[in-house]
């Protein structure tokens, strides 16, 4: 009788100079998964990424549940980002159910969505800045995000989980003198982030602890399928809001910020300098946005589709393009939906980063990585 | 009135008739999309089966034993670079499951808008034992250096093995897991 041992749980061989450490899943610098590197002396050798502690089964939930209802909980694996995180599905919803949107609830969905990544992406810098040792950095973010948090209040009535986007437009319309509130938060919040360049990104020490660690050169950027910002800091210029225009964002004037350092400094930059040109495009979508008008097309109240198909849509996240694949089979319910989410993409990218850096590097290379453990699981 | 409803009501009838999508209405396909899956079908013919071209989505059913060569294919001669999506789809009654590979361009920046779908299938096994059954598909690591996380996905969630994969272990799922792969049609979440 043969007593099979499961993989995770064989023992591994032991080596008089490698040593098998375990990062988390309870250590605070890890996120809610465990990545097991192997060290020689202060050297990473190997590292094995084990995400899954927080796989909550998204894509099996939603063959029970219909297009309108699956909303609230598909924003779950990205709470700071959920309406990029429901962007995807709601457009392919749209395709699928082929419902047009009004113009008006395309703008209110183009604000809400940089509004999303600016909130996630301070989330990122306040958990970037803490793991890097530098608690002023971990403050500032965590409180300016919050006139942000407002104003998606004020939209959408709750502080992070919106579920504000709907198949055919946006839940509700703007609150009077919501663009005047707006434009004043924004402009505030544009002055608030180019003040971190002095504290932060001009910091020598964060520069001599980011600089030339972790370089992925731009051929195994693309090689590994990486994306959103850790693409842009090797050097590719790329990105979906440009190169393949959802909704409004082809009326809009974008500039895409591109690195080429390809290094753990290069990645955390792109991000904040993303965030301005989030500012730039809501002062944008503010202007051209039709004052008045029907925000939502009203569906039937349990829609089917019309026939068996599929349909593959992605927009830009706050960390990169994120995919949403429905199958149909002309039910009430999707037949099969997978979400194809940047950190799983980019994770791809740590063991290959953190061979031969120093133990202590890891953080500044992990967090760079733009990387959200949730997200990852789904 | 009657004159008018004829020529509908003929136009259906024909429809059903042609095996290939495509060449039903070559007027409304996108003629960048129409070009890529015409250079497949000359190289391929009758291996692969185009099962639509839409605006900025090509998708290309292919058997089991050829989808290796067409990837490589799509990889030298299309300037596809990377894998951005591997997809499972549990067809029961078709005693098939479906892997759709999305595969997208960097480099080449006039296919920066495309999406090709790679859709291959492999057989399904009533009671699965992954990795020791028949649910086996050619690994596409060595051609998208991409797809290694998805496909390890894929084996865990849909018990497809993917032979060549130097690294089948699970990755989201605990190392004890001995239920069926919960995302076939027959693993029921309701009532767990």
């Amino acid at each position: 009788m043969t007593t099979e041992i499961m993989p995770g749980l064989a023992l591994q061989k032991v080596d008089e100079r490698i040593m098998t450490l375990n990062v988390g899943p309870q250590h605070p610098g890890s996120g809610h998964m465990r990545i097991v590197v192997q060290i020689d002396g202060d050297y990473i050798v190997a590292c094995d990424p084990d995400p899954g502690y927080v796989h909550r089964g998204e894509e099996k939930m939603a063959e029970y549940r219909n297009y309108i209802t699956n909303i609230p909980h598909l924003e779950r694996p990205v709470i700071h980002d959920s309406c990029n995180v429901l962007y995807p599905y709601v457009l392919g919803a749209e395709e699928l159910l082929g419902i047009e949107v009004p113009e008006r609830a395309k703008y209110i969905r183009v604000i809400a969505s940089e509004l999303n990544r600016c909130i996630y992406i301070m989330y990122w810098l306040a958990i970037y800045g803490i793991f890097l040792g530098h608690s002023t950095m971990f403050m500032w973010p965590a409180g300016d995000r919050e006139f942000l948090i407002d104003l998606m209040e004020k939209m959408s009535g709750a502080r992070v989980t919106h579920a504000h986007f709907v198949p055919g437009g946006v839940r509700n319309d703007l609150p009077p003198n919501f663009e005047d509130v707006c434009l004043r938060q924004v402009n505030y919040f544009e002055k608030r982030i180019k003040e971190y360049a002095a504290v932060f990104y001009d910091n020598p020490i964060l520069i001599s602890r980011t600089q030339d660690t972790g370089v992925l050169s731009k051929q195994d950027a693309i090689r590994l399928g990486t994306t959103g910002s850790v693409l842009r800091a090797s050097g590719v210029d790329y990105d979906l809001r440009v190169k393949e225009p959802y909704d409004v964002y082809d009326e809009l004037d974008i500039h895409t910020n591109v690195m080429k350092e390809g290094d753990a400094y290069a990645r955390s930059r792109i991000p904040w300098l993303d965030m301005m040109e989030s500012c730039n495009i809501i002062r944008q979508a503010l202007q051209k946005m039709p004052k008045s008008g029907s925000v939502r097309t009203k569906l039937k109240p349990n829609p089917k589709t019309k026939i068996p198909a599929t349909v593959y849509k992605r927009v830009e996240s706050g960390r990169g393009s994120l995919g949403c694949y429905i199958v149909s089979d002309g039910k009430t319910e999707p037949y099969r939906l997978k979400l194809s989410v940047p950190s799983f993409r980019n994770l791809i990218a740590l063991p290959y980063l953190l061979k031969g850096e120093k133990l202590g590097n890891m953080p500044s290379v992990y967090w760079s990585l733009n990387y959200w453990p949730v997200e990852a699981d789904r | 009135m009657s004159t008018e409803t004829q020529p509908p009501d003929v136009t259906p009838k024909e429809k059903p008739t042609p095996a290939k999508k495509p060449e039903e209405k070559p007027v409304d396909l996108p003629a960048f999309e129409k070009g890529l899956s015409d250079k497949i079908t000359e190289k391929f013919g009758d291996k692969i089966e185009v099962a639509f071209v839409k605006e900025d989505r090509v998708r290309i059913n292919v058997g089991r034993e050829n989808v290796h060569e067409v990837a490589e294919f799509i990889r030298d001669e299309l300037n596809f670079d990377h894998v951005e999506s591997v997809s499972g789809v549990d067809f029961p009654k078709d005693k098939e499951i479906e892997v759709v590979y999305h595969i997208g361009s960097y480099t080449d920046s006039s296919l920066s808008r495309q999406i090709l779908v790679l859709a291959t299938r492999a057989q399904r096994e009533d009671n699965p034992i992954p990795g020791k059954d028949a649910t086996i598909l050619p690994t596409l690591r060595n051609i998208f250096y991409s797809v290694e996380f998805h496909e390890r996905e894929i084996f865990e969630m849909f018990g497809v093995f993917f032979e060549g994969h130097p690294d089948n272990r699970r990755l989201l799922l605990p190392e004890d897991w001995a239920d069926l792969p919960p995302l076939r049609k027959d693993f029921d979440s309701r009532g767990r």
